[in-house]
C-alpha cells in the first residue's frame, strides 16, 4: 500500500520549493499501482534525487512520485556492456559497482547522486559531451508508463516521437520504470588530468578548442574579473588510463546547518576566486585521479548547497553557438561583472552535437553555468543574462532552471511543437505536469 | 578462498534488507533473499547478480508458513560453508487499526515475534553444530518500554529480544554470535511521511551499523547509535508519570 504524505520537496538550489502530496515507494508493482491511480484528476510528476536545481520535479498543484528507492540493476551484459536499470539507481552507484570491473556510465553530469531516470528527463551531459552526446545518445530502450496507465516499451526506432520528446523531456510524457544504456569499457579507475591556466577570455578558448581531442574537457572561469582579466581561468583535460592506484572518493563532510546569508557575499567570492585562479600554477600540472573525484569533486561535501544560505541560489546555464562565440561570452560576462553580483563557481565548455530530443540542452557551442545566492535582484539579472543568450542564438539549460518565462521560454527550443503534439496525442488531459511545465505553459 | 559464507536475509523487500543484501554480496558472501513479495524478490537477487560476483537464491518466504520455515531449514542444511541470518521482517500495524479490530494484534504478533523467534529456533541448531556465523536480530526501540502509540507491536517486540538475549547466551558457548538491532528512527517505508522525525538514519547507514556491530560482535545496538540514550532517559521516566505521557 502506498501511503501518499504531504512533504516539503525542493530542487538543489532550494529557491523552488513545494509542499507536495508525494510518495515514495519502495517496490515497482506499488509505484505502477500508486502512479495508475486517478486521483480525481489531480497531475503528476516524477521526482528522482532532487539535483536539479530548479522546479522540473517539483508540482506543488499535484502530486509528486518519487522514485530514489526504485533502484534496483535489473540486468547487465557484458559484452554489449548493455544495462538495465529502475530510474531512482544513481550514478554513484554504477561507479561503484562497475568502475572495479571496467565499465563506466557512458555521460555524468557534475553529480553522481543524480538517478538515471533525472538523467534521462533532463538528457544531461558531461565533461566529455564533445565525443560522447548526451546521456539519451547511449539509451537503447525505456519502459515508459504512460499518463494513461498503459506501460510501453519504446526504442528509438520503434517510437521515434514519443522516444525524442521523452529524452529531455523533464518528465512529461510519463514515468520511466526501466532504462537500458550502454555503458562504456574502462582499462583503470584513473584519469591522466592535465590543468592549465589561461589568463583570458580568448586565451580560454584557444585552449578548448585545443583540447578537442582530449576525452574530457572543462574550464572554470573567474566570473569576478574584469578588463583585461576578463574570461580569466584554468581549463581541465583528462584521459582514462589503465591505472587503478588513486583513491576512490570517501564521504567527506557535511555542511550540517545552513551558512548564514552574508558568508557568501561579492567580497569573499571575489577572493575565493582569486585563490582558486592562484591555485593553478603557471605551468600546465598533471596527476591521476580517481575517476568519481575528477567527475564529481563537488560530491565530497554532503549538502554542499547550504552553503548559501537558507534563501538558496539559482544556476544559469546557456549555450550559445561557436559563430561569435567570443563576442557572446564576453557580453554574458559583462552582464554578471556589472550587475556588482559574483557567481562563486562558474564553468564553461564546449557542447558537442545535440541529441534529438525534443526539449534537449546541448546543441553545438560554448555553454557557461553561473551560480548566484538568491537575493532580491535576481530576476533582474537572469532576465538581462537570457535576453542575452536569446540575443546570441542560445538557450537555457531547464534542469537549472526556475526563473525563465513562458514568453523567454517561447522560441528557444524548436522542437517545442512536436513535444507539444507527441503530449496533445499521449496526455490530452495534461496529467503530467510540474512547476516548471506550468510556468514555461510546455503542455498546451 | 577462505570457506563460502551465506547471509540468509528473512524479510528481503525491506530498505535496510536491500541496503544490507547489497552490502555483504559486495564483500564476496552469497545471499538467499527470502520474502513474500516474488517480484520484488526477483528484482533484488538480478540487482545483486548483476553488480557482484556472488551467488544471489530467491526463496519464497512467509514466517507464519511452517511449510516456508521447513523450507527455509532444508535450504540453509543443504547450504556449505558458514550461515548468518538477519530476520528483519515483522508487522507494524497503526495502533489505532489494532485498537478498532484486535485480531490484528494477533497478526502483528505472530510475525512480529512468534514467526521470528520460531525461525530462528529451527535454525539455531545448524549454525550451532558448525561453530560459526551470526545473527542479526532486528527488534526495535518500542520494545523497550509499552507506550500508548504501538504498545502491541513494542510488546511483540519486547519478547523477540528477551529471545534474543537467550539465544545469545545460548549460541555464544558455540562460537555464534546473536545481535539484537534497536532501530529508532531509520528512512523507510514504514516511517515515510509520519510527522515529527528527527535525526533519521538512512537505510545504507542503518545496514552498515548493523554489519559492524555483527563483525565486532557487540550483543546490542541502538541505529542510529544516540537512541540509546533516548531510550535511557525513556525506560527511567517512573510509571506513574509515564502512564500520563502519550510519548
Amino acid at each position: 500500500m502506498t501511503v501518499w504524505a504531504k512533504i516539503p520537496l525542493q530542487g538543489w538550489g532550494r529557491n523552488a520549493r513545494a509542499q507536495s502530496l508525494a510518495a515514495r515507494p519502495e517496490r515497482m508493482h506499488e509505484a505502477l499501482a500508486a502512479a495508475r491511480d486517478r486521483h480525481d484528476g489531480q497531475s503528476l510528476i516524477a521526482f528522482g534525487a532532487g539535483r536539479s536545481y530548479g522546479d522540473c520535479g517539483l508540482n506543488s498543484a499535484g502530486r509528486t512520485l518519487i522514485t530514489a528507492r526504485l533502484d534496483r540493476v535489473l540486468g547487465f551484459d557484458r559484452d554489449s556492456g548493455i544495462i538495465q536499470v529502475e530510474p531512482g539507481v544513481t550514478l554513484r552507484r554504477l561507479l561503484q559497482d562497475f568502475l572495479p570491473r571496467g565499465f563506466a556510465a557512458p555521460v555524468s553530469p557534475g553529480t553522481g547522486f543524480a538517478t538515471i531516470g533525472g538523467a534521462v528527463a533532463n538528457d544531461v551531459h558531461g565533461k566529455n559531451h564533445e565525443h560522447a552526446g548526451s546521456f539519451g545518445t547511449h539509451v537503447t530502450e525505456l519502459d515508459l508508463l504512460l499518463p494513461s496507465g498503459v506501460q510501453r516499451t519504446i526504442t528509438p526506432q520503434s517510437d521515434p516521437a514519443l522516444f525524442a520528446a521523452t529524452i529531455g523531456g523533464i518528465g512529461l510524457t510519463g514515468i520511466l520504470t526501466r532504462i537500458a544504456f550502454r555503458m562504456v569499457r574502462v582499462q583503470g579507475s584513473d584519469v591522466r588530468v592535465r590543468t592549465t591556466r589561461v589568463p583570458d577570455l580568448n586565451a580560454f578558448l584557444a585552449r578548448l578548442a585545443d583540447a578537442q581531442t582530449a576525452t574530457y574537457s572543462v574550464g572554470w572561469i573567474d566570473a569576478t574579473a574584469r578588463g583585461a582579466a576578463l574570461g580569466r581561468g584554468s581549463v581541465e583535460t583528462a584521459e582514462p588510463i589503465a591505472s587503478s592506484a588513486a583513491r576512490a572518493p570517501k564521504r567527506g563532510p557535511t555542511v550540517p546547518i545552513d551558512f548564514p546569508g552574508l558568508a557568501l557575499n561579492p567580497i569573499s567570492i571575489k577572493a575565493f576566486n582569486e585563490l582558486y585562479f592562484r591555485r593553478v600554477p603557471d605551468t600546465p600540472r598533471e596527476q591521476a585521479v580517481h575517476l568519481g573525484r575528477f567527475l564529481y569533486p563537488l560530491d565530497a561535501i554532503t549538502g554542499w548547497n547550504r552553503i548559501y544560505g537558507k534563501r538558496g541560489f539559482h544556476q544559469f546555464q546557456c549555450v550559445v553557438p561557436f559563430a561569435n562565440g567570443e563576442t557572446s561570452l564576453r557580453a554574458l560576462m559583462e552582464i554578471v561583472t556589472g550587475s556588482g553580483q559574483a557567481s562563486f563557481l562558474a564553468v564553461l565548455k564546449r557542447l558537442g552535437a545535440g541529441s534529438g530530443g525534443y526539449l534537449s540542452f546541448p546543441e553545438p557551442g560554448y555553454t557557461l553555468a553561473l551560480d548566484f545566492p538568491h537575493f532580491a535582484g535576481i530576476a533582474d539579472l537572469h532576465h538581462r543574462l537570457v535576453a542575452c543568450t536569446r540575443t546570441h542564438g542560445g538557450r537555457v539549460y531547464l534542469a537549472k532552471d526556475s526563473l525563465l518565462t513562458a514568453e523567454e521560454f517561447q522560441g528557444m527550443y524548436p522542437d517545442l511543437p512536436a513535444l507539444r503534439d507527441v503530449l496533445a496525442d499521449i496526455d490530452p488531459a495534461g496529467r503530467m505536469a510540474s512547476d516548471m511545465s506550468r510556468r514555461l505553459r510546455i503542455s498546451r | 578462498m577462505s570457506v563460502r559464507e551465506t547471509w540468509f536475509i528473512l524479510g528481503a523487500s525491506s530498505a535496510i534488507a536491500r541496503a544490507m543484501a547489497r552490502q555483504v554480496a559486495s564483500s564476496g558472501c552469497d545471499v538467499v533473499l527470502a520474502g513474500r513479495d516474488g517480484d520484488d524478490l526477483a528484482r533484488n537477487i538480478a540487482d545483486i547478480t548483476a553488480c557482484t560476483d556472488v551467488t544471489a537464491t530467491p526463496l519464497s518466504f512467509d514466517a507464519d508458513n511452517p511449510n516456508d520455515r521447513a523450507a527455509l531449514v532444508t535450504l540453509a542444511e543443504a547450504t556449505p560453508g558458514i550461515i548468518n541470518v538477519a530476520v528483519l521482517f515483522g508487522l507494524m500495524p497503526p495502533q489505532s487499526a489494532i485498537d478498532a479490530d484486535p485480531n490484528l494484534a494477533l497478526a502483528c504478533i505472530n510475525a512480529t515475534f512468534t514467526s521470528a523467534a520460531v525461525t530462528l529456533h529451527m535454525l539455531a541448531p545448524i549454525l550451532e553444530k558448525r561453530r560459526a556465523g551470526c545473527i542479526i536480530g532486528v527488534g526495535s526501540v518500542a520494545g523497550d518500554r509499552g507506550r500508548l502509540p504501538n504498545y502491541v507491536y513494542g510488546a511483540a517486540k519486547a519478547g523477540f529480544h528477551t529471545y534474543l538475549a537467550g539465544l545469545r547466551n545460548r549460541l555464544g558457548r558455540a562460537g555464534v554470535h546473536v545481535l539484537t538491532v534497536k532501530p529508532g528512527f531509520v528512512d523507510t517505508a514504514m516511517t515515510w511521511g509520519l510527522p515529527g522525525l528527527f535525526l533519521v538514519a538512512s537505510p545504507e547507514d542503518a545496514a552498515s551499523a548493523m554489519l559492524h556491530a555483527a563483525k565486532r560482535r557487540r550483543p546490542i545496538i541502538y541505529v542510529p547509535w544516540f537512541w540509546r540514550y533516548i531510550m535511557l532517559i525513556i525506560q527511567h521516566i517512573p510509571e506513574r508519570i509515564f502512564m500520563r505521557l502519550k510519548i
